[in-house]
C-alpha cells in the first residue's frame, strides 16, 4: 500500500490568455519511508503538484490519496498526515522562534502546556534551542530551513514534502540538512517528497526519482538505473541524464538545421 | 474549534500589532487633524441635522477611520503571502474562516481603540453626545471595519502586488468617503447627489450613527443602518473565507 499515489493528478490555470496546463496529468506513487526526488526543469509543474498533494491548491483533473485520505474527500485528513515546507518558508520574521513554534502547535490543536513542550521538543532535536528567543528574521539560512522544518514537524507528520529546501543554502549547511533528512526517515520512518535543481543532492539523498516535464512524469526509477537507462551507463553523471531524459541538452555539434 | 483557532490567530495579530504601537497611534493622526483643522470650520454653519455640528462630523470621522484603515489591511496579507505565512497556516487543519475571522478582529480590535482615542479628543474640542450613542457608533464601526477588512483581505490574495492593490483600493476609498456623506451630510447637496449617495452603503451608516449622537435610536435610518451594516459584514466575511479556502486558483 503506497503512502502516496496519484492517478492523472492535473492541474489547468484559467488567465487572460487562455488556459495554462500546469500539470496535465502526474501519475506516481511512492512508499512509506521513502525519500523521493522530484525533479524537472523550470515551469514543469512540480511546485503546482506539490501544493495539489498538501490541499492548497483543488486539482482540476484526477485523483490522489495521501497517507490513506482522499484528497478531494477528506482535506482534513490529508492536512493532519502532511507536512510541508515551501519554497519561501513560512515565518513572521518579526516574531520570535519560540512564538511561531508554539503557535504552529496551537494551529495543530495542541494545548498551550503541549505546545510549549512540543516546541522545546523539537528546537532540541532540530538545535534551535539557542535561538528560541531571537527573531526569526535574525536567523541564518540555514538556521531558518532548520525552523521552517521543525514547523512542519509539529504534529509528527507521516509524509514530509520539501520544495527546494537547499536552495540558497551554504555547503555545510545543505550537508547539515541532508543528514537531517535521513535522520528523520530512519528514526521515524518518515516519508520526504522533496523538489530540487541540484542533481548531486538528488543523487546522495533520494532513494527513488521521478522525473516531470511539462507537466506529466517523463522517468522514473533509482538514480542508477536511470543513468543505465538514459545516461548510457551507471557512470553517466545524473546531469547528462537529466538532460537526455528532459530533451533540453545543447544541441549535437553535427545536427544540420532544418531550414535555413 | 472555531472559536479556539479564532483565539489562537487573532491572539498572534494582536501581538503583532502591540509591538507596532507607534503605527497604532498613527493611523489615528488623519481623523485628527480633520477633527483639528476641519471641525471648527463647520461650528456655526447651518448642517441642518439636530445637535451641534461636532456630533455631525464626529461619525462621520470615525467611519472615515474605519474606511480607509480597513480597506488598506491588505496589504499585510501581501507582505504575508510573500513570506509563506499564509500557505504555511493553511497546511495545517486550522479553520478557514478563523484565518480570516482572527485577523478581521484584531482590525476590529485596533479601530474601536482608536476610535475611543478620536472620541476622547473630540471631547475635548466640543462635542457632547450621549454615552449610548458613542458606544452604538463603535459597534458601527467595527461592523464596517470587519466587513472592510474581509473584503481587502480578499482582494488582497487575488491581486497579490502591491503595486495592483493600492490604486484598485484608491479608486474604491474616494468615492465611497466622498458619496457617502461623512464629511458634511448629502441632504445639503444637490438633489441627484443625495439620490447617487443612496447606492453607497456606508450611507445608511453614517446616516444611523448621526442619530446615535444626539440619541434617536428609533428611526428608520436606525433600521437602515444596522441592516445595512450586518448584511454587507455577512456578505463580506462570505467571499473572504471563500478566497481563504481556495487561495492560489
Amino acid at each position: 500500500m503506497p503512502i502516496i499515489s496519484t492517478a492523472s493528478l492535473a492541474r489547468t490555470f484559467q488567465t487572460r490568455r487562455g488556459p495554462v496546463e500546469a500539470v496535465r496529468g502526474i501519475d506516481l506513487t511512492v512508499r512509506e519511508g521513502e525519500i523521493l526526488g522530484f525533479l524537472g526543469p523550470n515551469g514543469a509543474g512540480k511546485t503546482t503538484t506539490l501544493r495539489m498533494l498538501t490541499t492548497l491548491l483543488e486539482p482540476t483533473g484526477g485523483a490522489a490519496t495521501v497517507a490513506g485520505h482522499d484528497l478531494a474527500t477528506d482535506a482534513a485528513g490529508v492536512r493532519r498526515a502532511c507536512g510541508y515546507v515551501a519554497q519561501s518558508g513560512g515565518v513572521d520574521p518579526q516574531i520570535s522562534v519560540r512564538e511561531e513554534l508554539v503557535t504552529q502547535g496551537r494551529l495543530y490543536r495542541l494545548s498551550k502546556t503541549q505546545a510549549a513542550a512540543r516546541a522545546a521538543e523539537l528546537a532540541r532535536d532540530l538545535d534551535l534551542t539557542d535561538l528560541l528567543d531571537r527573531r526569526c528574521g535574525t536567523l541564518s539560512g540555514g538556521q531558518r530551513r532548520r525552523l521552517d522544518i521543525a514547523m512542519a514537524l509539529t504534529h509528527r507528520p507521516k509524509v514530509l514534502f520539501l520544495d527546494e529546501p537547499t536552495t540558497g543554502l551554504d555547503p555545510a549547511s545543505r550537508a547539515d540538512l541532508w543528514d537531517l533528512v535521513r535522520r528523520l526517515r530512519d528514526a521515524h520512518g518518515t516519508t520526504v517528497f522533496l523538489t530540487t535543481h541540484y542533481l548531486d543532492e538528488a543523487d546522495a539523498l533520494a532513494d527513488r526519482l521521478v522525473i516531470v516535464d511539462r507537466g506529466v512524469v517523463v522517468a522514473e526509477g533509482t538514480p542508477s538505473a536511470l543513468k543505465l537507462e538514459y545516461g548510457g551507463s551507471i557512470g553517466a553523471s545524473l546531469q547528462d541524464t537529466f538532460l537526455a531524459i528532459t530533451g533540453r541538452g545543447p544541441v549535437p555539434a553535427d545536427a544540420a538545421p532544418v531550414a535555413v | 474549534m472555531l472559536l479556539h483557532d479564532t483565539a489562537i490567530i487573532y491572539g498572534r495579530y494582536l501581538r503583532q500589532s502591540l509591538r507596532s504601537r507607534f503605527a497604532l497611534l498613527f493611523g489615528v493622526l488623519m481623523p485628527l487633524l480633520y477633527l483639528v483643522f476641519f471641525g471648527p470650520l463647520l461650528t456655526g454653519l447651518p448642517l441642518g441635522g439636530r445637535g451641534s455640528s461636532w456630533q455631525v462630523l464626529v461619525p462621520g470621522l470615525l467611519l472615515q477611520l474605519g474606511l480607509f484603515g480597513a480597506l488598506f489591511a491588505g496589504f499585510m496579507i501581501i507582505l504575508e503571502n510573500g513570506q509563506g505565512v499564509v500557505e504555511r497556516m493553511r497546511v495545517t487543519p486550522v479553520s478557514r474562516l478563523a484565518l480570516l475571522l482572527g485577523r478581521v478582529l484584531r482590525e476590529a480590535t485596533v479601530f474601536v481603540l482608536q476610535a475611543v482615542l478620536l472620541v476622547l479628543a473630540a471631547l475635548a474640542m466640543g462635542l457632547r453626545a450621549p454615552l449610548i450613542g458613542i458606544v452604538i457608533g463603535f459597534a458601527f464601526v467595527a461592523l464596517l471595519t470587519v466587513s472592510l477588512a474581509s473584503l481587502s483581505y480578499a482582494l488582497a490574495m487575488k491581486v497579490r502586488t502591491p503595486q495592483e492593490f493600492g490604486p484598485l483600493v484608491n479608486a474604491v476609498s474616494m468615492p465611497s468617503m466622498l458619496l457617502s456623506g461623512l464629511m458634511l451630510p448629502m441632504t445639503l447637496g444637490p438633489r441627484w447627489l443625495d439620490v447617487l449617495s443612496h447606492f453607497m452603503p456606508f450611507r445608511y451608516l453614517v446616516d444611523a450613527m448621526r442619530d446615535a449622537y444626539v440619541g434617536a435610536y428609533t428611526t428608520d435610518h436606525m433600521l437602515y443602518g444596522v441592516l445595512v451594516a450586518v448584511g454587507f459584514a455577512v456578505l463580506a466575511v462570505t467571499v473572504g473565507t471563500r478566497v481563504f479556502r481556495t487561495a492560489g486558483a
